[in-house]
């Protein structure tokens, strides 16, 4: 059997000094409703790192840049190819996903330093850790999904071109991630606390009820326009349209359009925003005139 | 009757289809995962999903045959009437996937467009752009919040899974889990568990798999009492991008579109690779198989590469192991038509364009053939028996596995897209069969129900307290974790030779003992990582010592478990006469082989957390077992042998 140096699998081995070092700032936060600081950590520099990457050196060491001992900085990942949306967040004042945010190409921008921020449209959890149960929430306002009939064999779903299977893929691309909520002027934090003496349960419903009265946010919209496209879907289309019209709908939407900028995935969302505004004004209308 | 409840541990594909037949069925469940299920790991899949389709059906495919391929390239190790059933099956998933809103590529016509992908001769896979997996794991989250708003399914997200919850009968009664945002352990009662918690590719350090896969789930119920068959059989990709964090997958389409594998032949050569000159670029996959090129079987590609980088020194880095996948001599015009989305992953991750300059890249642990071992019932027809209480359910009565982390149909080496399939199939058709084990057992908990859960949780929380009261330890959980990766990966990936498990197998006994020195950094009661990450890695010891011991007993080459020590010798002689007796040779060692080896390995843990093996006969009654001869020196005569033998075989079973 081989013994050469490199038969050690394939971590990336440590490599000969000198180390480059960079420093990363993270703004932490306890726990909700505490206040939040920022923290300085120092990181080895390694070839083909990532911003996920940092926070695995960050907890491993876990300690600060003067050498303080400190608990790890917590966040959320899972996919680590930009396609499950857990570890959105703020680096270098731009919302995205820290798993294709190269480190090399941060550092060109501002070098030196990384800067790490929770999104601050969800209350923080735990310092990169946000509460984005309200998107989820939103999905089943707007009854984002088919209403078949049962999961037995009926066959094939109908034929569609390829123009169309081509939209509905882009629309679906959608990975829940919430960037284009951090940026919309529109899309405001519900953050509530427990009240004195409130069950959880009490508790759950009474943000249940305050998410559901927000605004909808870009995304959501998108996931109507891709529902009530769809041949199945559209036979439901009136009761997604009625969460288009109702409070916090699409009318919330200036129009901004700083949703669409920052998509990871490419989202034609002002499309579907302006499709979902003629939809709805139509609707409105119908239900006007069926009274 | 009162409502029936089912705890469903994991919302990958595998969990959300049972999740979502289960409340069909009129049941309800408590869905648990440690990610919103919508962020799972099946979002990952780029490929696609197999099956039998009218266009190949009309070339000649056929079930039968989706089924013969699936065991062939399994290497015959699983039983074969759950994947007779499942070939059967899988037109009518992809029509339901179609019917649930999953947005597959069309064809100009308006129908679904299939592509080919390894291990056959037919385009049977059926994709949805570069995301098939995202595409399917959307539509059935879909479904499952509908059940959700209608009342049928709670769920538990950002929740660890602890364990299941036996009585005085040994029979599950439902788990306890962890909500990981305010630390609370609690019990959840239920008349059934499913575990759907997906690969354990964090077991080996760094992997293409996410990384929720760590294989706590499964390792916990593997503890509990469960078996865990076939831990041996880990599926190696050829061609990953080496991350820092995740090794990447990238696409055999990048061979199958002319794509060169190549090391400078003066070893870790500093020059940029598009200024090394042509003679001094060691193409070695073309020169050892001239035959096949780079598009040898994924397994050979995956042998080669290790070996050279391992064995010849020749790594175009020092410090990692990696080669060239060049794409560059191809024109710009082929590459953005037919690679432009797997290009884009490599440039948005690695900052670097591979039309300009060569792709590195590495062999990455991909996919767990083994696992949780679960039961089936055959049919009279050689397939499964619908709704029997049987089918998926593990040794220990009322707990059931399915998806990735069960081991029933992949054999000894998955196919390409087959995975996505059993993942959803399994996860079908297991709500009938927890509804009917309901339905004929006991529903009296034996003991009494109330303190089943009060001791469980108490269990659970001293194990917590325990690690959390550590905070003296003098080891590193992430450094352990980051050393277990390289003991595994270089002792039972690719290429494994007894002495390097032997030792392996040491080295883990040595890391166990030191994690149980694990200092945390974070004694907190809220949302605490750290603590959640050093009881996952606790529990991979157990899984990595059943992988190594699997490994080490299995003195055999099968499928993804390559054992150079073992290998039949090859026809290699020029004389015909004694090119014909190595043949034969060959044929009598195969079948000596398989009546040794063709068994199902099963690992139960004895009370001091050794893996015990012990092996069980493989239903291999539909479709004999054959030889894989892909690439094996002299395979043709081999082949001709064989067949002379069969026919023979055949010849004097016919009475009279
Ligand atoms: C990069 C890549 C590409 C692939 N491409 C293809 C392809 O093209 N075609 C194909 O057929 N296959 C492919 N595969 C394989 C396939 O994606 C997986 O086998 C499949 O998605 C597994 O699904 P699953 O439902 O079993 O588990 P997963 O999707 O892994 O889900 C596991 C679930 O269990 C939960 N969980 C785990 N542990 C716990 C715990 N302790 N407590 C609570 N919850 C827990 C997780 O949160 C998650 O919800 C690919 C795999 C990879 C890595
Ligand atoms: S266009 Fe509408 S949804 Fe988009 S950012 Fe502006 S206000 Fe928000
Ligand atoms: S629309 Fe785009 S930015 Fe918004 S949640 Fe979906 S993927 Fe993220
Ligand atoms: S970890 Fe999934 S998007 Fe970054």
């Amino acid at each position: 059997m081989s013994t050469t140096p490199h038969s050690d699998g394939w971590p990336a081995g440590a490599s000969s000094p000198p180390r480059r070092t960079f420093d990363v700032v993270v703004l932490r936060q306890d726990g909700p409703g505490r206040e939040s600081y920022w923290e300085r950590h120092r990181v080895e520099h390694e070839p083909d790192m990532n911003v996920i990457s940092v926070l695995q050196k960050i907890a491993a060491q876990a300690r600060t840049a003067e050498g303080k001992p400190v608990a790890p900085v917590a966040w959320e990942c899972n996919c680590l190819e930009e396609v499950c949306g857990a570890c959105t967040m703020v680096v270098n004042g731009r919302v995205r996903q820290a798993c294709t945010a190269l480190v090399d190409r941060l550092l060109a921008e501002r070098p030196g330093e990384i800067e790490l921020r929770p999104m601050s449209k969800f209350p923080v959890i735990r310092d990169l850790v946000v509460d984005r149960s309200r998107m989820f929430e939103t999905l089943k306002k707007i009854q984002a999904w088919l209403p078949v009939d049962s999961y037995y064999d009926m066959g094939p779903g109908p034929r569609q071109s390829q123009e169309s299977q081509q939209l509905a893929y882009t629309l679906s691309k959608c990975m829940t991630c919430g960037c284009c909520l951090e940026v919309c002027p529109q899309f405001l934090k519900i953050e509530l606390a427990h009240k004195p003496g409130e069950t959880d349960a009490a508790f759950e419903a009474r943000q249940r009820e305050a998410f559901r009265r927000g605004f909808l946010g870009a995304f959501a919209i998108a996931q109507i326009d891709l529902f009530n496209t769809n041949p199945i879907g559209q036979m439901n289309a009136h009761e997604r349209l009625d969460a288009l019209i109702a409070e916090g709908g699409v009318q919330v939407c200036g129009n901004a359009q700083n949703c669409v900028k920052v998509c990871p995935k490419q989202i034609p969302l002002t499309t579907s925003i302006a499709r979902a505004g003629r939809a709805a004004t139509f609707h409105v209308l119908r239900k006007w005139f069926d009274r | 009757m009162a409502r029936r409840r089912v705890v469903v541990v994991g919302g990958g594909l595998a969990g959300l289809s049972a999740t979502m037949k289960l409340a069909e069925l009129g049941l309800d469940v408590d869905l648990v995962s440690l990610t919103p299920v919508r962020r799972s790991h099946s979002v990952c899949a780029q490929g696609g999903i197999n099956s039998v389709n009218h266009l190949t059906r009309q070339l000649g495919d056929a079930e039968w045959k989706h089924f013969d391929d699936t065991v062939y390239g399994g290497d015959f190790l699983q039983h074969q009437p759950p994947v007779k059933e499942m070939t059967e099956w899988a037109p009518r998933i992809i029509d339901l996937m179609d019917r649930l809103g999953v947005t597959f590529n069309r064809t100009p016509e308006g129908f679904r467009d299939q592509r080919r992908f390894g291990g056959t001769l037919y385009a049977r896979t059926a994709f949805a752009g570069a995301t098939t997996g995202q595409q399917l794991l959307y539509a059935l989250d879909e479904q499952v919040r509908r059940w959700e708003v209608a009342g049928h399914v709670r769920k538990f997200e950002f929740w660890d899974y602890l364990g299941p919850m036996l009585d005085d009968h040994g029979v599950c009664r439902g788990c306890v889990a962890q909500d990981m945002v305010t630390m609370e352990i609690r019990a959840l009662p239920a008349d059934a568990l499913v575990i759907a918690s997906g690969g354990c590719g964090l077991v080996f350090g760094r992997s293409t798999m996410s990384m929720a896969c760590n294989g706590s789930a499964a390792s916990r119920t593997y503890q509990a009492g469960v078996w865990y068959a076939n831990g041996e059989f880990i599926q190696v990709h050829p061609t990953a991008i080496p991350g820092a964090d995740k090794l990447r997958l990238m696409s055999e389409s990048a061979r199958g579109e002319g794509g060169r594998v190549w090391v400078p032949r003066r070893p870790q050569d500093p020059r940029p690779p598009q200024q090394i000159p042509e003679h001094e670029r060691y193409y070695f996959l073309e020169e050892r198989y001239p035959k096949y090129g780079n598009l040898v079987p994924r397994d050979i590609a995956t042998r080669e590469i290790f070996n050279v980088c391992t064995r010849e020194g020749l790594s175009v880095e020092k410090d990692r192991l990696c080669v060239y996948l060049d794409v560059s001599h191809l024109p710009a015009e082929l590459l953005d038509r037919k690679l432009g989305g797997i290009l884009e992953i490599y440039e948005k991750f690695q900052g670097v364009d591979p039309r300009r300059t060569a792709m590195k890249i590495f062999p990455a642990v991909h996919y767990s053939m083994g696992g949780l071992w679960v039961d089936y019932e055959r049919s009279g027809n050689g397939g499964l028996r619908i709704g029997s209480p049987r089918n998926h359910q593990t040794n220990i009565a009322r707990i059931f596995a399915v998806g990735e982390c069960d081991y029933q149909y992949h054999g000894a080496n998955r196919l390409g897209a087959n995975s996505l399939l059993s993942c959803i199939f399994s996860g079908l058709i297991v709500g009938p069969s927890v509804a009917a084990a309901i339905d004929a057992g006991d529903d009296r908990v034996a003991g009494s129900a109330a303190s089943l859960a009060e001791r469980s949780v108490y269990a659970h929380q001293s194990r917590y307290h325990a690690l959390l009261a550590r905070d003296r330890g003098s080891e590193n959980p992430y450094l352990l974790h980051q050393e277990l990766g390289k003991v595994m990966t270089r002792a039972a990936t690719v290429v494994r030779h007894n002495d390097d498990l032997d030792r392996a197998y040491a080295e883990v006994l040595e890391l166990e003992a030191r994690a149980a020195r694990c200092a945390l950094s974070d004694t907190g009661q809220w949302t605490n990582q750290n603590v959640v990450f050093t009881r996952a890695l606790l529990d991979m010891f157990p899984l990595a010592k059943t992988i190594l011991k699997g490994a080490r007993a299995r003195d055999e080459c099968r499928g993804a478990h390559f054992k150079p020590e073992s290998a039949l010798p090859e026809v290699t002689a020029t004389d015909p006469a004694e090119r014909l007796r190595q043949a034969q040779a060959w044929c009598d060692r195969f079948e000596a082989n398989n009546a040794q080896w063709l068994k199902t390995t099963i690992a139960s843990l004895s009370p001091d957390g050794e893996p015990q093996l012990t092996y069980q006969e493989v239903d291999t009654s539909i479709i004999p077992p054959r030889p894989r001869l892909y690439g094996v020196v002299g395979g043709e005569l081999i082949e001709k042998v064989w067949n002379q033998r069969q026919t023979q075989r055949e010849a004097a079973v016919v009475p009279g």
